[in-house]
């Protein structure tokens, strides 16, 4: 992938933002109607996809709700899955933009594929388009999906039928394999992954991901 | 989900997502702590492939899913276009699914 400004690479990096959102939005169209048939109102589903955009941290609060866990649990377990999103924004802060109204904005679309997504564009005009092209359009998938879940509810198939639960780690993968050329950045990954499915039997959800970062630990030298 | 539940989640995690992205340009870091910053982020992303691709509710999520994404990684390191490489993924899983595949 070459970092350059022409039509092409705008028209295909915005494709490819566009391919990630749809995936996105056929989540939502589940979250949207769990969160239905759990019993959520109508305005507290949309408000959760408008206001938390974290799939995983929703659909596990509204698990632990529907599981008679108590708001207080859903909201400590939804936070604790969010927790990996402080080490991203290090990571992408000079690409989301460098005035606070940027930050302030960005700081709402730090979403997984999003930061995925702009990383694998290196570190410059592009890849600053990228993040902000492919954080807008997965913000409106995903409110737009969990809409049309809550609507359609019970009519909605289970999404695992279409796959789509593969199609998202395929995706980051992908996205992840210019920074995996580097040989340090590979030890760390293979670790991490290790470390976080090995430890995903014996932790609260979200925590094996966290483990992951000992992996940072076999780093070494370049 | 209470409203005051939902404001909670949604304002703790707005403000970690924005405390990552306001410290870096507080805090003076080296070129060595920079580059931990983005392998944190490589470490942290891989480590949710991971979990997401064999795991489900805390145990193993059935070989459908990580065939599916086996084959969508195999596409992509042969710079199989990317909308391609995630209808590959999910069309996979989906026909072992068919198949009688978990």
């Amino acid at each position: 992938m070459d970092v350059g400004s022409s039509d092409r690479t705008l028209r295909e990096d915005a494709r490819d933002a566009l391919a990630l959102a749809v995936a996105v939005s056929v989540v939502a169209v589940s979250f949207g109607a769990l969160a239905t048939a759990a019993g959520l109102p109508l305005l507290i589903t949309m408000a959760m996809s408008l206001l938390v955009l974290a799939g995983g941290a929703q659909f596990l609060a509204v698990a632990i709700i529907a599981a008679g866990g108590g708001p207080v649990a859903a909201v400590a377990g939804g936070l604790l899955l969010n927790l990996r999103h402080l080490p991203y924004g290090l990571a992408v802060a000079d690409v989301v933009g460098d005035r606070w109204p940027a930050k302030v904005f960005g700081a709402h679309l730090l979403i997984d594929e999003v930061v995925a997504f702009s990383r694998a564009r290196g570190s410059g005009a592009r890849a600053r388009r990228a993040y902000w092209t492919s954080g807008i359009l997965l913000a409106t998938f995903w409110n737009a999906g969990t809409l049309l879940g809550v609507v359609a509810g019970s009519a909605i198939p289970d999404p695992s039928v279409f796959g789509v639960d593969a199609a998202f780690p395929a995706a980051l993968l992908a996205l992840l394999l210019p920074a995996l050329r580097q040989s340090d950045a590979r030890r760390v990954g293979l670790a991490s992954a290790v470390i976080a499915v090995a430890s995903t039997p014996f932790l609260a959800p979200g925590l094996p991901v966290l483990a992951g970062l000992l992996g940072l630990g076999v780093a070494g030298r370049k | 989900m209470t409203w005051p539940a939902l404001l909670s989640l949604a304002a703790g995690t707005y403000l970690i997502r924005l405390l990552g992205l306001l410290l870096p340009g507080r805090v003076r870091v080296s070129a060595h702590v920079e580059r931990y910053f983005d392998l944190g982020a490589t470490a942290l992303l891989l480590a949710l492939v991971a979990v997401s691709t064999f795991t489900q509710d805390g145990g193993f999520a059935g070989w459908a899913r990580p065939l599916g994404v086996l084959v969508g990684a195999v596409a992509a390191w042969r710079r199989v276009p990317f909308v391609l490489v995630v209808i590959i993924a999910a069309g996979t899983t989906a026909l072992l699914r068919l198949a009688g595949l978990p």
